[in-house]
């Protein structure tokens, strides 16, 4: 199967590898996993006081397409509120980087990424 | 179909390899295409597809993940779908920090440890995933389809660890 353009260049030049401290208070951390392949996705945000997501990282181990929504994804988060970076869809990320049908699962992984980190920052806001 | 009737095994996850190896090897030889070369061609695809099922299921019958998951849906348990993400954040955590052990490990030395170490992590779940198997209840059957969906994660670990020694004994 081939990848698209813009899988490889996320996967040989990835965004945002990396991770902050999770126990930082303005940390928010999504850990998710896909049992279909057994990867795993890590996607830390850093959120401001205003809600404003100031950076974004994060660390996966699986297959090129789940690399390249997970990159994609930290660029996508920059500069938006918690609440916009939710509306983020999985088939956006598919669209974006033409996932073939049996990769889908990966961009899956990259939206419930996203929904976990932000279920983090809420219950860290309401401690 | 139930894979477990068609060797002749009673439903359950902890099977007798060696009585499954036999009954297969058996019902091989009995459809193999070479017993029917003088038949119709109707019968002969009767059997070939007999023969391409009887291997399916050993197939299934032999890894304990799939075997679970037979299990499961022979009860009637229904699996949710393999897009269901894990959520379980200790358990990811701990996946993340093997995954990191695997990648600082570059010598056959560390790589065995390694192998080693999740071979006895894939036994104790295999164990755990027994004990919940062993009643046919909806809850345990629920607790049992999530150690299967975790145990994928070790599984597919261990050929990591497994690929990145070939490709150092190469």
């Amino acid at each position: 199967m081939a990848y698209s353009e813009k899988v490889i260049d996320h996967y040989e030049n990835p965004r945002n590898v990396g991770g902050f401290d999770k126990n930082d208070p303005t940390i928010a951390t999504g850990m998710v996993g896909a049992p279909a392949c057994g990867d795993v996705m890590k996607l830390q945000l850093k959120v401001g006081e205003n809600g404003i997501i100031e950076d974004a990282k994060f660390k996966t181990y699986g297959c090129g397409s789940a690399i390249a929504s997970s990159s994609l994804v930290t660029e996508w988060v920059k500069g938006k509120s918690i609440d916009e970076a939710t509306s983020i869809k999985n088939t956006d990320i598919a669209e974006e980087l033409a996932l073939p049908p049996v990769k889908i699962h990966c961009s899956i992984l990259a939206e419930d990424a996203i929904k976990a980190a932000v279920e983090d920052y809420k219950s860290k806001r309401a401690k | 179909m139930n894979y477990f009737s068609l060797f002749n095994l009673p439903a359950a996850f902890t099977v007798d390899l060696v009585q499954l190896k036999q009954h297969y090897q058996t019902l091989q030889k009995m459809t193999h295409p070479d017993r029917f070369a003088n038949a119709s061609e109707q019968e002969k695809r009767m059997y070939l597809s007999k023969n391409a099922q009887i291997n399916d299921a050993y197939q299934v019958l032999t890894s304990p993940v799939s075997r679970g998951e037979h299990l499961l849906s022979v009860r009637g348990f229904t699996l949710v779908g393999e897009q269901e993400t894990v959520g379980d954040v200790n358990f990811l955590m701990q996946q993340m920090e093997w995954r990191e052990d695997l990648e600082a490990a570059n010598d056959i030395a560390a790589l065995d440890a390694l192998l080693a170490s999740n071979a006895a992590n894939l036994a104790a779940q295999e164990e755990k995933i027994a004990g919940l198997l062993k009643a046919d209840t909806e809850q345990d059957n629920a607790s049992a389809a999530d150690e299967l969906r975790k145990m994928k994660f070790l599984v597919k670990l261990a050929s990591e660890i497994q690929a990145k020694i070939d490709a150092i004994e190469e």
